[in-house]
């Protein structure tokens, strides 16, 4: 059977059982809306162009913070390969700061930029830099020996060795670096929004729970699923696919 | 003397804080248009040499010069080869080819030079695809073209057909005859492989392992193209001198792992 009719009928079920359990009428409808009552929310909200304003709000504040975690991560992974000390140092605060969930930076962007965009991008910058600073960090050290010696063999050194060899030698792992660094900022900006004064997918998202809108509170965690995985799949992995392909590291698929 | 090794050393420190004597002595002159392989068991240091040739590696002590010039650090003035044709996955194989001439000539030159080496290697026809797209042979192909395309008069092959099939290894290695017949360059040429060396050299270098050092050096005066049955004999003789010393090269392993 095809993978594409496993999904479909895979989604299907589940479906039809949230269809079921809401039918059986155990929990109230304000904990367990229809599946029809949160499709109609849903389009409901695109047809007033309010999730739509949200959509782009909060593609907004990723565009702006994924941007600038993408070239802060680039040039701190680059230090981190190339300066032993910055390495042994700055290298394991990053690794730290890594572990630390982005929700822990709200609090503490509301109390510098106040609720605002700047906090939200804040947000959304710490999310996406670290992840994308290490995996700089492995793509530059893990360029191959036998390229540099190659180079170097033809005349190649100094500024032009690392321009033309040892940045597109590292391309493949920057490419996982972004890939990475969006769905950190993904989830950034869903934690920074929620607790902002909107708009965006998650300030919405907060506001419907506060108004006990259970239909739309779960039409925004689809809508927030359903772009991530989108993004992931569609742009992200199929970028990262050509390029370990064109690099010769993948086996075409 | 167009190369001229002398007093060549080399020690590599290990981890257990002892040193490992990779050459030891090593004294070597190199005519120039001269196909000269450096042959012996694993561990003999000829890679190494070779390295220390390129300028890649700094010996211990002792200098090579090339046409009266120390060498001290890779250039322009000798181009290598290696055991894994090292491409650039990025570029496609002409681009490859033009790296070495990026700064040299004009964009059109480059492309005729290019054109003119892939012709040589017979890869005219995939000048436009990415190294994945060919065999490892073709691969390797490619790697003596962008070699040859910095028209250095040394070059330098670090077993260059190690990491091919037989039957790849026989066409290249007329391919690189043939090249070295035209174009008169001087190689030096890195094997483990008797009859590779005595296929293609004027002159073949037998090293002793551990520390490497030269026990052999002698001429082979045999007319080229060189026939199986021509060989025979030579081969014979290289293989007893050569038996010795993997048989020490062996011993001295097995008492290694013995005492660790």
């Amino acid at each position: 059977m095809p993978v594409i009719i496993k999904r479909i009928l895979f989604f299907a079920a589940l479906l039809l059982i949230w269809h079921g359990i809401y039918l059986l009428g155990i929990w109230p409808e304000s904990m367990i809306p229809s599946p029809l009552t949160v499709a109609q929310t849903i389009y409901a909200g695109f047809a007033d162009m309010t999730l739509v304003y949200d959509i782009i709000a909060s593609f907004r504040h990723l565009f702006i913070g994924l941007s600038i975690s993408l070239v802060i991560g680039t040039l701190l992974g680059v230090l981190l390969a190339k300066v032993k000390t910055a390495d042994e140092t700055l290298g394991t605060m990053i690794l730290a700061l890594q572990s630390v969930p982005s929700i822990v930076w709200v609090p503490l962007a509301i109390i510098w930029f106040g609720f605002t965009e700047a906090s939200i991008i804040f947000v959304v910058i710490i999310g996406g830099t670290f992840v994308m600073t290490m995996n700089m960090r492995i793509g530059i050290k893990n360029v191959a020996p036998m390229y540099l010696k190659a180079a170097r063999t033809m005349g190649s050194k100094g500024v032009d060795l690392f321009f033309k060899v040892v940045v597109p030698a590292s391309i493949p792992h920057a490419v996982t670096g972004v890939r990475l660094a969006w769905a950190f900022s993904w989830r950034a900006l869903m934690a920074g929004e929620m607790l902002s004064t909107g708009p965006g997918l998650g300030y919405t998202l907060s506001y419907a729970s506060d108004f006990n809108n259970m239909s739309l509170v779960i039409g925004i965690i689809i809508i927030i699923g359903v772009i991530g995985s989108i993004v992931d799949q569609l742009v992200f992995q199929r970028i990262e696919n050509k390029v370990l392909k064109r690099w010769g590291m993948e086996e075409a698929a | 003397m167009y190369l001229d090794i002398s007093n060549i050393s080399k020690s590599f420190q290990r981890n257990d804080e002892q040193s490992l004597q990779a050459l030891k002595d090593i004294n070597l002159e190199i005519k120039e248009g001269e196909f000269i392989s450096l042959l012996g068991p694993s561990g003999c240091g000829k890679s190494t040499l070779l390295s220390i040739i390129a300028g890649l590696t700094k010996p211990s002590s002792g200098a090579v010069s090339l046409d009266s010039k120390e060498i001290t650090e890779p250039g322009p003035d000798k181009s290598m080869v290696f055991q894994e044709p090292a491409l650039f996955p990025w570029m496609s194989v002409k681009e490859n080819v033009t790296f070495p001439l990026r700064k040299k000539m004009r964009k059109h030159e480059q492309e005729q030079a290019a054109a003119a080496y892939l012709k040589m290697v017979h890869l005219s026809q995939f000048a436009e695809n990415h190294p994945h797209e060919l065999s490892g042979g073709m691969q390797q192909r490619v790697a003596i073209a962008r070699a040859l395309a910095m028209d250095s008069g040394l070059l330098l092959m670090d077993e260059p057909f190690g990491a091919l099939d037989e039957q790849t290894r026989l066409v290249l290695q007329e391919e690189v005859e043939r090249i070295w017949l035209e174009t008169k360059k001087t190689i030096v040429f890195v094997t483990h492989s008797i009859r590779e060396a005595i296929k293609l050299s004027d002159r073949i270098i037998i090293m002793s392992a551990r520390p490497g050092s030269i026990i052999s050096d002698f001429k082979v005066d045999i007319e080229r193209p060189r026939q199986q049955q021509d060989m025979a004999k030579l081969e014979e003789d290289v293989m007893a001198i050569l038996k010795t010393e993997i048989e020490n090269v062996m011993k001295e392993e097995l008492q290694y792992a013995g005492n660790h």
